[in-house]
């Protein structure tokens, strides 16, 4: 019924991402060396799917983390650094037996949910704001990271195994990690977007004094979203550690994280504006950021152009919202 | 009156605001199952009696009493727990969400912790039903709904926290006839219910329709309770009306002759639904006065004129020929030299943490530039200059223009574009909330402006002035010019009917001294 | 003329004494305390070889903070600081390799580069009402994804003009470093035109409110674009210095040069909102930057610690200045 078109509507912005990400995985997966030279097998395909599955699931983590803070109208720009920490420090601590090995990710998980809260303290009690105060705490998770590991360094005890499995196929040829990032949007994403604290988030982005007419709390509503936002992005941290085996305190590894995870949210459809778009669509944005540069080494294009392909895509995307300005009647209201 | 016991009772309640008194001793009394109809001029403290009754801002004395209790509201969410609802003009709604999200924003059901979806719609269908709005779908983002139906959706939030008394304030300002039909069934339903109603409007026939009671505000005094229907229109107005004033205006000279070209003239200018076919003239010398209750279009038509709007239909002539002015900048430039003293000097007049100095030159800093640098001396002389012939007090015109008073600082919006000569100057109430003797000055100075030979345009929210000051007024209701006073046609009882767009000929009949 | 000419200094001199915010104030004794702390532990601290050198090393921060500072009194952000200063060293070294006319043309036309990614940041900001920070996110990864496919990946092997070496590392009068004499010119420019002009005048009222004025008849959205392309040419002017200083230009040379630009500009007091703020202030916070950084590795204090050391300076300073102004405000 009419139903439909507004659960549409509201979902219009992941529906396009997740139309863009099929289009251009398509495109990707049918041009593929690997297929092309080996026929369209189970195997060639499950191939391609997996790897492209790992390399996408840590910006697809990134970005939600990123989603969390700009549907409340603010921006992270330390996911970048948190995710570099956590990497550091996965590559030191999740290491051993099963149990230490249980240990050291919950370890990092707490370390990345304790990054993301102190973002939120800082911009909900010092009411700064969450741009100025994201890159300074970059700064000092960043800091934190270079101490934890000055030079780039495989991780000698590092669980490999542990790692593997993470990575590999599951029965069917479905990607593990995959499976675990659906998993983690289940038990992370849904029940927020699903709970009062969630929605309250959006009632934020959207207007905050209506928000504080309507008697929403603002403060714990803020608080979870940065908090959750530094957990998402300690995933990501992990799940490059699993991939690379090793920790790297990149500056501009952060740096590029931060900046795919704002491009990702854009085309995932989420307003920078706040009060709308789903980490589901961010996380299809990721995907479709990754097979946009993907695509580039299907047609042999040298990957020197990829950030310069990337970096259009991303300028254009932002600049799509501007239409709007049309509309605009009386003048004065473009200040805001 | 004979219902014994009152559901809400306000006893000797005052309010000021910064030494201006907004509600003095005011009393009132609602009981349950009654629309009570609240009636007053701009400024006669309405809006102040239900943002102490909604819990938005605290009385400086009096007392309130509840089912019985006396009770005190920190903040909306108090008022709204003891059961006092409130719609405000301004709406709090969340563009971004939807419909039923909105409607049970602050206590949706839950299952498992979660929100409950399915429920949570059934609900807000049934809130929506109750509010007379069925056609509204509880999942369309309220983004997307038009003015009418988000003030349906306003109502329908409040009559979900189960209200004893529900305040609509204007609510059906923004509606259509259609909508308006609808919602006094659901007031009526209301009513019915056992909910006692305030009812704010500046619509008599609304008014003659729905109150049971009415109460008259005048200068934040409670001036009468009675029953509806036992006082005509002109006795009301005749109630309204005598706001005491001790203000001197300047003589006004013989009127421009109307041969003179008008400076500034506009034919049949339209904007969206808001200004509809408003054509008015402003000959040099004169004042043109706007009147009617707040937000009729008064706003908009002097933004329209100052370029600040777009999509404009209609004609604008200054001096004779057509203009299309697209910018502020346009606007003050030589070729038309026109000023906008705004309506708001905190966020629109003024910068207020820079200094006097830099805040008076800054509309007219071209004039004291040469290829764009500043020539100081210049700037300091004229700006002392003005300082002067303005009498500004301040310590210093280095000084954050924050600091001075309230009237000083509305000195200052005036002296800064008075330092463009100005040939077109309009006001956009520009005594509001401030001393007497300021305005006093103001007065004068229009006039002397005028007497150079500027055109003047001034919307003022306080009849008085528009009577003193005014060659002329266009009363405005709803983005009309509804009526045009001229000369001795200008009494506060002819501004009072115009702006209540009822004819002159019902309150006519009404005696006692005007202004 | 002899009294104009005398009359300029002294008005600077008024205005500083006017405007002296106690945020400035605590950057200047923050400096002396960083100097003093520094002379206790080594005595060549003080020495004016060493302060020299420091100036010197400043003057490349303090150029690209100026530029920071004006798009930070208008209450925006530029992020695209990093990838700008790359092409400004990477284009002009490519020009100094295209022969005579290249080499005389190689400042201007990193300048001009600059300037243009700049303008385009200032369309997105004032025209498009893209929140600044996104926009200028987005140029930079298009600038740097322009050096990447022209350097090939590589650090360019193009070296820098002998006009870009001159004024980034000689020495004319007095051995007074030529950055330090270029630094002190645009620093003066900038004072002449945020005090003087009408262009300075507008900046920090759009900072202050933007709605007042462009009621007040200023084409803000048109200040608000060349201060964006002021900001490019800095930044591209900061990467010339760069290069000519190092010889060459390199790979990611601008990124340790956003943190310390921002960080400048806010601890010399101007308001992260805008519409406050004094240059004077800028130079004592690239100045307390340079000595911490300075000293930070002197005492052999690692990267990691700078790193934390800035964020939470940065942080403590704003929460300090942000209460005072909304009390004020």
């Amino acid at each position: 019924m009419s139903d439909w078109r507004y659960k549409f509507g509201e979902n219009k912005g992941t529906v396009i991402a997740v139309a863009i990400f099929v289009v251009m995985f398509a495109i990707y997966l049918f041009n593929h060396p690997a297929i092309t030279d080996q026929g369209f097998t189970v195997t060639a395909v499950t191939n391609v799917v997996n790897t492209a599955c790992n390399k996408g699931v840590v910006l697809a983590l990134v970005a939600m983390a990123q989603t969390l803070v700009v549907v409340t109208a603010g921006i992270d720009l330390s996911v970048g650094m948190v995710f570099i920490l956590c990497n550091c420090l996965a590559s030191i601590i999740v290491i051993g037996s099963p149990v230490q090995t249980a240990v050291g990710v919950l370890g990092v998980l707490a370390i990345g949910a304790v990054c993301g809260a102190i973002n939120g303290v800082i911009v909900i009690f010092g009411r700064l704001q969450p741009i100025v105060t994201t890159i300074a705490t970059g700064a000092v998770y960043f800091g934190a990271a270079l101490w934890l590991r000055p030079d780039p360094d495989v991780a000698d005890a590092f669980n490999n195994d542990f790692a593997a499995a993470m990575m590999g196929q599951l029965p069917g040829g479905i990607p593990a990690s995959l499976l675990g990032l659906v998993v983690i949007a289940l038990v992370i994403w849904v029940p927020f977007r699903r709970s009062t604290i969630g929605r309250a988030a959006y009632a934020i982005g959207s207007s905050e004094v209506a928000a504080y007419m309507s008697g929403v709390p603002i403060r714990r509503a803020k608080f979870t979203a940065y908090t959750l936002s530094g957990l998402l992005s300690a995933m990501a941290g992990l799940y490059l550690t699993f991939t690379t085996a090793s920790g790297e305190a990149s500056l501009a590894n952060g740096n590029t994280y931060t900046l795919y995870s704002i491009a990702a949210v854009v085309l995932g459809g989420v307003s920078l504006f706040g009060g709308s778009g789903s980490a589901i669509g961010a996380i299809f944005g990721a995907f479709a950021y990754r097979a946009i540069g993907d695509l580039l080494f299907d047609f042999d294009v040298e990957p020197l152009w990829q950030p310069l392909f990337q970096g259009i895509v991303l300028l254009l995307s932002v600049c799509v919202g501007a239409a709007q300005l049309v509309r605009v009647r009386n003048r004065l209201d473009l200040f805001g | 009156m004979n219902t014994p016991v009152p559901l809400f009772q306000m006893e000797g309640v005052s309010k000021s605001y910064g030494g201006v008194r907004a509600l003095e001793k005011a009393g009132l009394t609602v009981q349950a199952g009654r629309v009570h109809a609240i009636l007053g001029e701009n400024g006669a403290g309405k809006s102040t009696l239900i943002k102490i009754m909604s819990g938005v801002v605290a009385p400086d004395e009096g007392r309130m009493v509840f089912d019985g209790k006396e009770v005190t509201f920190p903040s909306p969410a108090a008022a709204n727990r003891a059961g006092i609802a409130c719609i405000f003009q301004e709406l709090s709604l969340l563009p971004d969400l939807s419909v039923a999200d909105n409607i049970l924003i602050s206590d949706p059901p839950k299952r498992f912790g979660l929100i409950d979806r399915k429920r949570q719609r059934a609900l807000a269908e049934e809130a929506l039903a109750r509010a007379g709005a069925e056609d509204v779908h509880p999942l369309a983002p309220v983004k997307d709904l038009p003015l009418s139906r988000r003030q349906m959706v306003e109502i329908a939030k409040a009559l979900m926290r189960k209200p004893r008394i529900l305040i609509l304030d204007e609510a059906t300002s923004a509606l259509t006839a259609a909508d308006v039909t609808k919602v006094f069934a659901v007031i009526k339903r209301l009513r019915a219910e056992g909910l006692a109603l305030l009812y704010i409007s500046h619509r008599m026939h609304e008014i003659a329709e729905l109150a049971d009671d009415c109460s008259v505000f005048r200068n934040g005094r409670h001036v009468a309770t009675y029953q509806a229907g036992t006082k005509s229109d002109a006795d009301v107005v005749e109630m309204m009306i005598g706001r005491e004033y001790s203000h001197v205006f300047p003589p006004k000279p013989a009127p421009a002759s109307r041969e003179t070209q008008p400076v500034i003239e506009v034919r049949n200018l339209s904007w969206t639904n808001r200004l509809k076919n408003i054509s008015l003239a402003a000959r040099p010398g004169e004042v043109v006065g706007l009147g009617g209750l707040d937000g009729q279009g008064q706003r908009e038509l002097l933004l329209a004129l100052f370029g600040v709007l777009k999509g404009l239909t209609g004609e604008v002539l200054v001096d004779g020929k057509k203009v299309e002015v697209t910018s502020p900048r346009q606007a003050k430039g030589k070729d038309i030299r026109m000023a906008l003293i705004p309506e708001d000097r905190k966020t629109e007049g003024l910068m207020l943490p820079m200094s006097v100095g830099d805040n008076l030159s800054f509309a007219a800093l071209s004039r004291f530039a040469r290829g764009g640098v500043i020539d100081r001396t210049a700037e300091r002389n004229r700006v002392a200059e003005m300082m002067k012939v303005l009498s500004v007090k301040s310590a210093g015109t280095d000084l954050p223009v924050g600091s001075l008073s309230g009237g000083n600082q509305q000195k200052v919006v005036i002296a800064k574009w008075l330092m463009i000569e100005p040939r077109i100057i309009l006001l956009n109430d520009p005594t509001r909330g401030i001393d007497v003797g300021t305005k006093q000055e103001i007065y004068q100075l229009l006039r002397k402006l005028a007497d150079g030979g500027a055109a003047v345009i001034f919307y003022s929210t306080d009849y008085d002035e528009l009577i003193g000051c005014c060659d002329r007024v266009l009363v405005l209701y709803d983005g009309e010019v509804k009526r045009v006073l001229e000369g001795d046609q200008i009494t506060e009882r002819a501004l009072i009917a115009g702006a209540l767009n009822i004819s002159t000929s019902e309150v006519s009949t009404g005696k006692g001294a005007g202004a | 003329m002899t009294a104009e000419a005398a009359a300029v200094p002294s008005i600077s001199l008024r205005t500083l004494m006017r405007r002296i915010d106690p945020a400035v104030a605590i950057a200047y004794a923050c400096v002396v305390l960083l100097l003093l702390i520094g002379g206790l532990y080594n005595s060549n601290f003080l020495s004016g070889d060493y302060l020299l050198q420091q100036l010197k090393v400043a003057s490349f921060l303090g150029i690209i903070a100026t530029g920071m500072m004006i798009v930070i009194l208008l209450g925006q952000i530029d992020l695209s600081v990093p990838w700008v200063v790359a092409v400004g060293g990477m284009m002009s070294a490519s020009a100094a390799a295209w022969g005579p006319v290249g080499i005389a043309l190689a400042i201007p036309f990193g300048i001009a580069c600059g300037v243009f990614l700049g303008f385009l940041n200032g369309i997105g900001v004032a025209y498009l009402r893209i929140p600044s920070m996104i926009v200028t996110l987005a140029i930079n990864a298009v600038a740097q994804g322009l050096m990447v496919v022209h350097t090939g990946g590589y650090s360019p092997q193009d070296s820098a003009s002998g006009a870009m070496r001159f004024i980034a590392t000689g020495e004319t009068l007095f051995g007074i470093p030529n950055a330090l004499i270029v630094w002190l010119i645009v620093g003066a420019v900038t004072v002449f035109l945020l005090n003087r002009t009408v262009f300075g005048r507008a900046v920090y009222a759009i900072g202050n409110r933007e709605r007042a004025a462009y009621l007040s008849g200023i084409s803000t959205q048109r200040v608000v674009m060349f201060a964006f392309a002021m900001s490019g040419g800095l930044s591209a002017f900061g990467g010339i210095l760069l290069a000519g200083y190092a010889s060459k230009a390199a790979q990611a040379m601008g990124d340790p040069y956003l943190l310390p630009s921002i960080a400048a500009v806010v601890l010399g007091g101007t308001s992260i909102l805008g519409g406050r703020g004094s240059y004077y202030g800028t130079i004592a916070g690239v100045m307390l930057i340079t000595l911490l950084q300075s000293i930070l590795s002197v005492m052999q204090m690692p990267e990691a610690g700078r790193q934390v050391i800035y964020g939470i300076v940065i942080v403590v300073m704003m929460l300090v200045y942000g209460r005072g102004r909304r009390v004020t405000g």
